[in-house]
């Protein structure tokens, strides 16, 4: 395949056909035995859709790794009105860019995903919540759905089945806080997109204030395969507790970052030395984020011989969150790092939430002065006091995350604090 | 009891150790006021949906892994809810801190200081000192249309105001733009609140000074007005309000909760007409035409004189007509009903502007500015009184001003009516708070007082009784018309005593008139109470 940086211990479930632009048509995803799953699942019966899929384990791949089919069966078995299958497709936590490449390469396999998990909660329309940025996956993933209503994949009475699932692909306007569950479906609705109070959760009270489940779209692209081959077969990767495979995104200081398939439970030593190709120009690890932007900070430390599976990762004090490995060497200065995540959760905060509102842009001026050469060490305790303040206080957890790389840097990287701050001169622009 | 008629289940929870026992569906924060116990918050109002955003509702529940919004959280059975643990206070302290990050901290020139939450929020529980060394974020001042003018950096940004458009008046002219801390309130086009009929109301429940009202901009400071509890003249809603004063002047009109009535609103239409009660030029001295011609005279002397004038007029058997105002209290019409009658009867006519259409509130369907613009036409409908004249409160006078007998004008201006008014009469008696040229005939001018000087009560539109209190002192010797005409009363009916108070004043309603009977002041309570339908509380009369 023509993907790049492809590697021999990737186990290419979901990242099948990356690469190949015949993937895109239904008819290339047909010849990877597309749609089989969802055949096969209209033949099964939902109720044995919902235990396949929890036979299997799966965890939700948006970050909170909830098992999926445990969040299917909090909808209502007993359909009152209408049901809503969200997909969430509106990627953006810094760091992970998996969602795009599964929706630009197979919008077959997200919409066959989408059409099975629909089937199994009764949901009657599945609106696929697309980022606004990206445009391409959009395109192609409307044009995915166009193709697969043409051939009666979608639509009323799937493969004569009797089943009818409505797909809409929704463009969304630019807001990372609409990867919020509740923030997607306000902003969905046509409202702002803020998080809701819960509860009521969305499985009661969802979109359009109809019973709702929402899905990353990396968990929904494994779900034709799980329907396919069946739970064991899935189990055959990762742990007991953290089972299949996962795309883990790694950027940063590495030779080869880039987009890889790899069993739950993969050591992180050899993600970074052999699968990445290892740090370049001689340099040294210095730390890792490993779920993406709002996941405490791993040091080197905490990476050797670390497990990457949401217990392994929990072990080492951090999180898998959604697999977005950011990597760092001896030369960078965390202040930098932290500040520029934290201007991220600044620019991107709703500001309902009075601690979020004001705690983000707050942090973000302070990390900005030490940056700056202008800081004071009393400015480290104000920093995390005001991270504690923010942390549990809010209606969603944007607030919380901010606080999080600033509290695991001053606890891991005080040094690059104190430097900065008794040098009294800026960073270097590098 | 609920409203279905049934019994609503309860819970008992224990509150900073006190136990209360409320319905259930109570949130904790309405259960702790029940207690007494207010809880600091922002954005919950009890007339809107709670957003649970500004965080400082947060209390601690014994057993919840983090502090619970007590605005949205509905009260359990059996909670342990501590708001003043270490915890609790230690968040109210932090969320207060984050509300002064970008706070002007200009109180000496704002308008809302003294009755300002953030204010009083951070004297009671903030930090002594912030620890913000970053420069302050400005938005600067906005004028919002209407009466509202906009100060960005004031703001909690509690959305109160937009929530208010949107659920309460349904008028969704505010919103808030950008997000996080560059969140800001803003109108859509220029016009802004312009023209919205209760948008007035966004600047009483701004807990903050990011919105005041223009007409109040700099008029006074928050402490060194008095609050007196009344009922909005200028419509016969019968708002509930307060009346703000300062010098002897109203200074503004503020809604006063009553859910029966207004709930926690009122119109635009009746918060801006005030300025009349302010007028300078009264009538401070009882006036007296007599054979040794016009002079002042003091009361007693006043009601002795006129009283024989009366006596005499009803020796001659002279026919009788008087003009009554729905501006007069129900206790004001009841004497003058019982003066009429105590004359051998006559015809009481009153006028009374009227609004072309009604300006109902959609999220509160009871509060409509009516068409009638006066407090009290049904009570002196009640009393007796029929309308005449025009929507303008002009005209239907021609048979009174022409009259032969006796007239007797109760706080009607006339200013319709020339100098000939009353010309023919042979008494004409004029009760009134001014002067007007219409009462250049009349052998006793007798300066009564506003609503705003006296105590009594209105009846509004769907015939609910409600008291107001005196805010400003008489001028001069001006006594309200049911003190005055009840001592005229006293003298020409021999059976007839003074009522010692306004309470005993009204009783005479309710002996002229059965709709009243059953009432009594001490029972109509805050909320009001209806006619024929008596409310008879524990200690109450009858």
């Amino acid at each position: 395949m023509a993907y790049p940086y492809t590697h021999e211990k990737e186990v290419r479930v979901l990242s099948r056909g990356w690469g190949d632009p015949a993937t895109r048509t239904l008819e290339g995803w047909k010849a990877l035995e597309g749609y089989d799953g969802l055949a096969k699942a209209l033949e099964m019966g939902r109720e044995k859709v919902i235990e396949v899929v929890k036979a299997s384990g799966l965890r939700g791949r948006g970050g909170a790794g909830f098992p999926t089919g445990v969040k299917w069966s909090f909808m209502p078995k007993e359909k009152k009105g209408v049901h809503y299958l969200c997909c969430n497709a509106d990627e953006s936590e810094p760091g992970t860019f998996k969602d795009r490449e599964l929706m630009r390469w197979t919008p077959h396999q997200v919409v066959e995903g989408c059409l099975i998990a629909a089937y199994a909660i009764q949901a009657d329309h599945v609106y696929i919540y697309c980022r606004g940025e990206f445009f391409e996956a959009n395109q192609v993933l409307a044009r995915a759905v166009e193709e697969a209503y043409a051939a009666g994949l979608a639509g009323k009475d799937i493969l004569g089945s009797g089943a009818s699932i409505e797909v809409t692909v929704h463009q969304g306007a630019g807001a990372y806080i609409c990867g919020e569950e509740t923030a997607l479906m306000n902003s969905l609705e046509g409202k702002r997109g803020l998080p809701r109070i819960k509860p009521p959760f969305p499985a009661a009270v969802g979109a359009f204030e109809q019973p709702t489940t929402v899905n990353n779209v990396e968990t929904l692209c494994a779900i034709p395969h799980i329907v396919r081959n069946g739970g064991e077969w899935y189990r055959q990767w990762g742990s007991e507790k953290s089972p299949g495979t996962k795309l883990f995104c790694v950027s940063g200081h590495v030779r080869r970052p880039g987009n890889y398939e790899l069993p739950l439970g993969f050591p992180m030593n050899e993600l970074i030395e052999d699968v990445c190709g290892g740090i370049p120009n001689g340099r040294k690890l210095k730390a890792v984020i490993p779920g993406g932007a709002s996941v405490p900070i791993m040091d080197a430390e905490d990476c050797d011989g670390c497990s990457l599976d949401y217990e392994g990762v929990v072990e080492r004090g951090s999180m898998l969150g959604c697999a977005s490995v950011i990597v760092m060497d001896d030369s960078t200065n965390l202040v930098k790092q932290v500040r520029r995540m934290v201007d991220f959760f600044a620019h991107e905060s709703c500001g309902q939430c009075t601690p979020c509102r004001e705690g983000t842009t707050w942090l973000a001026q302070i990390l900005a002065r030490i940056e700056m050469g202008k800081g004071t060490e009393e400015d480290l305790d104000t920093l995390l006091d005001l991270g504690a303040q923010m942390t549990g206080t809010t209606i969603c957890v944007l607030s919380d995350s901010a606080a999080v790389p600033v509290a695991s840097s001053i606890e891991k990287f005080k040094d690059d604090y104190l430097s900065l701050i008794r040098r009294g001169e800026p960073v270097g622009a590098d | 009891m609920s409203q279905n008629g049934e019994f609503p289940d309860t819970v008992t929870l224990t509150i900073d150790g006190r136990e209360v026992t409320v319905p259930k569906g109570t949130t904790i924060l309405q259960a702790a006021e029940s207690l007494g116990n207010r809880i600091p918050h922002y954005c919950y109002h009890p007339g809107m949906s709670a957003p649970a955003q500004c965080r400082l509702c947060l209390v601690e529940v014994e057993g919840a892994p983090k502090l619970s919004p007590s605005c949205v959280s509905a009260a359990q059975d059996g909670q342990v809810v501590l708001t003043e643990s270490e915890k609790a206070k230690g968040m109210r302290e932090g969320v207060l801190e984050f509300y002064l990050k970008n706070h002007p901290l200009d109180c000496p020139i704002c308008d809302q200081s003294g009755e300002c939450k953030l204010q009083d929020y951070v004297h009671e529980e903030g930090r002594k000192h912030g620890r913000s060394r970053e420069p302050k974020r400005v938005f600067g001042r906005d004028d919002f249309g209407g009466d509202v003018l906009f100060y960005g950096d004031r703001c909690v940004m509690c959305t109160r105001c937009v929530r208010f458009m949107e659920e309460v008046a349904q008028d969704p002219l505010l919103t808030v733009v950008e997000r996080g801390s560059r969140s800001v309130i803003d109108t859509f086009f220029e016009e802004g609140l312009t023209g919205s009929p209760y948008a007035g109301n966004v600047v009483d429940i701004c807990p903050v000074g990011a919105l005041v009202s223009k007409d109040f901009l700099h008029k006074a400071r928050a402490w060194d007005l008095d609050h007196t509890p009344s009922i909005c003249p200028n419509c016969s809603q019968g708002c509930n309000i307060d009346l703000h004063t300062r010098d002897d002047a109203v200074q503004r009109l503020k809604p006063r909760p009553n859910l029966d009535v207004n709930a926690y609103w009122m119109c635009d239409y009746g918060r801006h007409r005030y300025e009349w009660i302010n007028r300078r030029d009264r009538l401070e001295a009882p006036v007296l035409r007599g054979e040794d011609g016009t002079r002042a005279r003091d009361w007693p002397d006043a009601i002795e004189d006129v009283a024989a004038r009366l006596m005499e007029a009803r020796e001659a058997e002279k026919p009788v007509r008087a003009v009554a105002s729905p501006h007069a209290s129900n206790e004001d019409l009841a004497a003058l009903r019982a003066v009429v009658e105590s004359l051998g009867g006559g015809d009481i006519v009153y006028r009374s502007r009227r609004a072309e259409d009604e300006v109902p509130l959609p999220g509160f369907s009871q509060l409509v500015r009516r068409r009638d613009l006066t407090p009290n036409a049904r009570g002196a409908e009640i009393l007796g009184a029929t309308r005449v004249g025009d929507d303008g409160a002009t005209g239907g006078l021609e048979e009174v001003s022409t009259h032969e007998g006796v007239v007797i004008v109760l706080g009607d201006e006339l200013s319709d009516q020339g100098a000939s008014f009353g010309q023919d009469a042979a008494l004409y008696l004029y009760l009134g708070s001014h002067s007007t040229p219409a009462a250049d005939r009349a052998d006793a001018l007798l300066p009564v007082t506003t609503f705003a000087e006296q105590e009594g009560s209105f009846t509004n539109f769907e015939g609910r009784v409600q008291r107001f209190w005196p805010a400003l002192r008489p001028p001069g010797a001006a006594r309200p018309a049911w003190m005055v005409l009840g001592a005229l009363l006293a003298r020409v009916r021999e059976d007839a005593r003074r009522p010692a108070h306004v309470a005993a004043a009204f009783l005479r309603a309710g002996e002229l008139a059965p709709e009243f009977e059953g009432l009594a002041f001490e029972t109509i309570g805050t909320r009001g109470a209806l006619v024929n339908d008596p409310v008879a509380l524990s200690g109450g009369g009858s």
